[in-house]
């Protein structure tokens, strides 16, 4: 069962025939739609709001014809993971415990779209709290790979990423905090940018780990990725972690060479374990990188193995800390069970409310902060980032962007590791260090195994670096032909 | 027992709510009094994907609080997390400040019986305050209102230097004194805008270590804190005494049995997991901020006693009097400036004015009598225009009809200071006393005040007293030279 769109429509194309007069924003929205019914196998949307999408197309249709300016993603369908608040339409983040909350509040990045006149088309299906790398474990039940069904689409960001690859919005956007946006984007063979940490607002996107946490935009194209990226990214006094500098534009040289560019190959990301398609297709990759005038050099990140043993001791420290305001007091369910006394209420609703692998994490998050452990587990992780982020500091002097594998594996059967969380972790190896460092890096589609599944290449650039980033990544994207040389 | 034996050990715990217009990590209001649940947010009630911004007002007044105090202040402190749940704080968690707070060490003076008394303080930090839960007896259910959710907070944590219950009387007041002083905080103990927390133990008399400590909560008046310190001092050393131990405890004072009871003991303690919030970077206070901060600092009110006694010649006690609030100070040194007498502006600040006021219930800000206006009565009375027995009627029609002290004196007629009008005076009493006259020549001179009462009831109080006192004995010694 393959369900990847095989017309793929990108932004600037959806923009020039909706000014041509070829098509309108609601044709586009009703192909969303009818896309989105039509692989409803998928299981990649949380919520489509059909009516809603139909209204905003139909606003931004009259003020075409009226001749009024329009933004830069005009009747582009986009659809919004389910982490992600949008007012008025109901945000879950795939939990039993927001199962009827409906925010009155829409996030930053939402209301930029908003005003960029994209149309938002619903929510997207992902792993319960942003937990995971399968989205298996959703209030909704598990997304599906559009490229075959039986498979997984990755996670957190699964629906972001199934959606795309099967036509049902142009773009998404997604949440990575230690892969989410990029390992999903790898399994269904779209593009994926985790921005810098701080560089897209958080405000409005439902905490999992604060210190790791970002929104970003998953497409069919470098370009598509770039455009969403614009409108989403800059300053938002609403999050203090906010960055205030100014938003770069990529700059897409038409027969541009990457003449001295230097291309960092991490020595410790080619492991045993990784599959041989895997590393067949990212080094063939990196070849077409230096026909294109790079350099390639090996580079040592020493730290790399402690980065998942850290990560799992401070996203569950950070973890356990956010989900601390769901208790059923405010808003969110409330166990329908009579009880004696307050510390019941918590526990039954908390109990009721979350999925086994959010208890797991709020458990070992719980654990990593309490007196007497604080110091061995969350000091010391803190003390491990710092020497991670300082691996890539030193890679950086040296060279310009790092390429490595996005995910040792390509996407695996549903129903293969959800019993093994360990090895569920480990998937997340190569995307979580990136995380950890707070810079910016990229899923790009780069090649097919000989089951057909998408491998993805990540890349990966210093802090604030998206601009050359993804100018570098578009590059390679047209050398490579798109959808990763299929 | 043998209180002599034994040494008491006191820290206390202050929280006092910031004088802002909103909350420390939103734009809610902050007010006090709105309908229950009106003054909050999405931030306030802790929805999902909504995150702190720091109101940079409450930097500001946790600084002036900070330099008035004496304390160094840290130019990059941390806010962190304080978990547990309970149905009035929203998160789960209380963002606090931990291990940086943005104010270490420093002191508070106090005065004890005369004596100026300095406790050093550990820390001053900045958090947010909980919510408010209700019992709805008739309708058996728990309610909560969240309008006090996010206001801002300093807590002002003591060593533990204090020994006395009066020691906590004192710095308590002191604390309260500053905080107001500085507009840091309205220092409203009703509304729990300023409450306390005292940590008490015992230990014998040239002991070293500490004994266990409990800790009373929220007594929020300067009566509790010395009633409910007095009661928990005797307690401890009545146990230990009768061969009992002090349990490390939460306490709670309750005022109309006079006791402290107990609330929590350690086993159910919680354990916080304090880390620092990832949501809020440093708090970042240049030096040309810090600066500012200490440009615009006032006079603290312990320097206004000192200086109201060195430079002005004011008792320990009016000083104290005129100190107890800064408008009180300002209303004071306006008046002894422009009057040029500071003990003169002393006495009518501290007696007729203030009694009367006091009287109507009325607070000085709302005064009839400004400060200019009782500056012109006075300015009359130095001049000797009018006397001081007249400046008091003066000021009875300036407080009850509005009229101004010049006014009074031209409706009314000034002092008689003319030497000849009181010689005048003065001859007719005398002529119409002669029995007085004899007994006084003959050696009752307490007789003095008749003669002078006369002459100010003939004059109708309008007589320069000196002057009527003056002639009566120079001509009463003339009647002696005469016989």
């Amino acid at each position: 069962m393959q369900h990847v769109c095989e017309t793929p429509l990108t932004i600037e194309g959806a923009l020039a025939a909706q000014a041509s007069g070829e098509t309108s924003a609601l044709e586009l929205t009703e192909a969303a739609l009818a896309r989105a019914e039509a692989t409803a196998s998928l299981n990649a949307w949380a919520l489509v709001d059909a009516d809603g999408a139909r209204a905003q197309a139909e606003a931004i249709d009259m003020r075409r014809a009226a001749g009024e300016p329009l933004g830069p993603l005009a009747g582009v369908p986009i659809g919004v993971k389910d982490q992600i608040c949008t007012k008025g339409l109901r945000t879950t983040a795939a939990s039993k415990i927001l199962e009827n909350f409906v925010p009155p509040y829409d996030a930053t990045v939402v209301s930029r779209l908003r005003q960029a006149d994209a149309i938002i088309v619903g929510k997207l299906n992902q792993d319960e709290f942003a937990m995971g790398s399968s989205n298996e474990r959703s209030l909704f039940g598990p997304a599906f790979n559009p490229h075959d069904g039986t498979r997984v689409p990755g996670g957190s960001s699964g629906g972001s990423a199934a959606a795309v690859a099967a036509g049902s919005c142009v773009a998404s956007l997604g949440t990575d905090t230690g892969g989410s946006i990029r390992q999903p984007a790898s399994f269904c063979g779209v593009v994926g940018l985790k921005p810098t940490y701080g560089r897209v607002s958080r405000w409005g996107a439902i905490a999992f780990a604060s210190s790791l946490d970002q929104v970003g935009p998953l497409g069919r194209s470098v370009r598509d990725v770039a455009a969403v990226y614009g409108v989403i990214a800059g300053h938002d006094p609403l999050d203090s972690t906010s960055l205030t500098h100014a938003v770069e534009a990529p700059n897409y040289a038409v027969d541009g060479s990457l003449a001295g560019l230097r291309v960092g190959v991490p020595q410790e990301y080619f492991i045993d374990g990784i599959e041989p398609a895997v590393k067949a297709s990212v080094d063939a990759a990196l070849g077409q990188l230096e026909q294109l005038g790079a350099t390639c050099v090996p580079v040592s990140l020493p730290h790399t193995e402690a980065a998942v043993a850290t990560y799992y001791l401070l996203a569950t420290a950070e973890a356990s800390s956010n989900l601390s305001r769901y208790d059923g007091i405010r808003y969110g369910h409330r166990t329908s069970e009579s009880v004696s006394d307050i510390g019941a209420l918590y526990a039954k609703s908390r109990a009721e409310g979350f999925g086994d692998e959010v208890k797991r994490r709020i458990i070992l998050g719980t654990f990593v902060l309490s007196s007497g452990y604080y110091d061995a587990f969350y000091l010391k992780a803190q003390k491990v980032r710092t020497l991670i982020r300082r691996d890539f500091d030193a890679a950086f002097a040296d060279v310009d962007v790092l390429a490595t594998p996005t995910s040792p594996v390509t996407a695996f059967k549903v129903g293969e590791h959800v019993t093994d969380p360990l090895q569920m972790y480990l998937m997340d190896i190569f995307t979580i260090p990136s995380s950890l460092a707070g810079n910016t890096s990229l899923n790009l589609p780069c090649g097919v195994d000989s089951a057909g599944l998408p491998i993805g290449l990540q890349l990966i650039a210093p802090p604030l670096g998206e601009a050359r980033l993804l100018s570098i990544a578009e590059r390679l994207e047209r050398k490579l032909g798109n959808w990763g040389g299929r | 027992m043998a209180h002599s034996d034994w040494e008491a050990v006191i820290g206390l715990e202050i929280h006092v709510q910031l004088a802002t217009s909103s909350k420390i990590f939103s734009a809610a209001s902050a007010g006090f009094g709105e309908r229950p649940n009106t003054s909050v947010d999405p931030v306030t009630l802790g929805m999902p994907g909504v995150l702190p911004v720091l109101n940079r007002e409450v930097v500001e007044l946790a600084m002036r609080l900070g330099l008035a105090l004496g304390c160094t202040i840290d130019q990059s402190s941390r806010f962190a997390r304080k978990h547990y749940f309970y149905p009035d704080l929203p998160k789960g968690y209380q963002i606090s400040q931990f291990a940086a707070p943005i104010c270490q060490g420093g002191e508070v003076r106090c005065v004890v019986d005369g004596e100026v008394l300095s406790f050093r303080l550990n820390r001053i930090h900045l958090e947010e305050d909980a919510g408010k839960n209700v019992h709805d007896q008739r309708n058996d259910r728990s309610l909560v209102d969240f309008n006090r959710a996010g206001v801002p907070l300093v807590e002002i944590v003591s060593e533990p230097d204090l020994r006395s219950a009066a020691h906590a009387v004192a710095y308590m007041k002191a604390v309260h004194q500053v905080v107001v002083a500085l507009g840091v905080s309205d220092g409203n103990m009703e509304r729990g805008n300023f409450r306390c927390d005292a940590n008490v133990s015992v230990r014998r008399r040239g002991a070293k270590a500490y004994g266990t400590r409990t800790e009373v909560k929220n007594v929020n008046s300067f009566r509790f804190i010395g009633r409910a310190v007095t009661y928990e001092i005797d307690r401890q050393i009545g146990l230990i005494e009768a061969g009992g131990e002090v349990t490390q405890e939460t306490r709670g004072w309750d005022d109309e049995a006079g006791i402290t009871r107990s609330q929590r003991s350690k086993e159910e303690a919680y354990d916080y997991r304090y880390f620092p919030d990832p949501d809020l970077l440093p708090v970042v206070i240049d030096d040309a901020w810090l600066a500012s901060v200490r440009a615009t600092l006032p006079e603290l009110p312990l320097d206004r006693w000192r200086r109201f006694q060195d430079e002005l010649g004011l008792s320990a006690y009016d000083a104290d009097v005129l100190t107890q609030s800064v408008e009180r100070a300002n209303y004071f040194e306006q008046v002894a400036k422009g009057a040029g007498d500071a003990k003169l502006a002393s006495n009518w600040v501290t007696g007729e004015l203030m009694a009367q006021l006091n009287r109507d219930g009325v607070a000085l800000g709302d005064s009839p009598v400004a400060a200019d206006a009782l500056t012109e009565l006075l300015g009359l009375v130095t001049a000797g225009t009018i006397s001081a027995k007249m400046a008091k009627t003066c000021f009875q029609a300036m407080y009850h009809k509005g009229v101004s002290a010049k006014d009074w004196v031209a409706a009314n007629g000034g002092q008689i200071t003319d030497p000849a009008v009181i010689a005048e005076h003065v001859d007719t009493v005398i002529a119409a006393n002669p029995g007085q006259v004899v007994q006084y020549l003959g050696g009752k001179e307490k007789l003095l005040g008749f003669f002078v009462g006369q002459v100010m009831k003939a004059t109708r109080g309008k007589a320069n007293p000196g002057q009527v006192n003056t002639v009566v004995r120079e001509r009463l010694a003339a009647q002696k030279g005469d016989s």
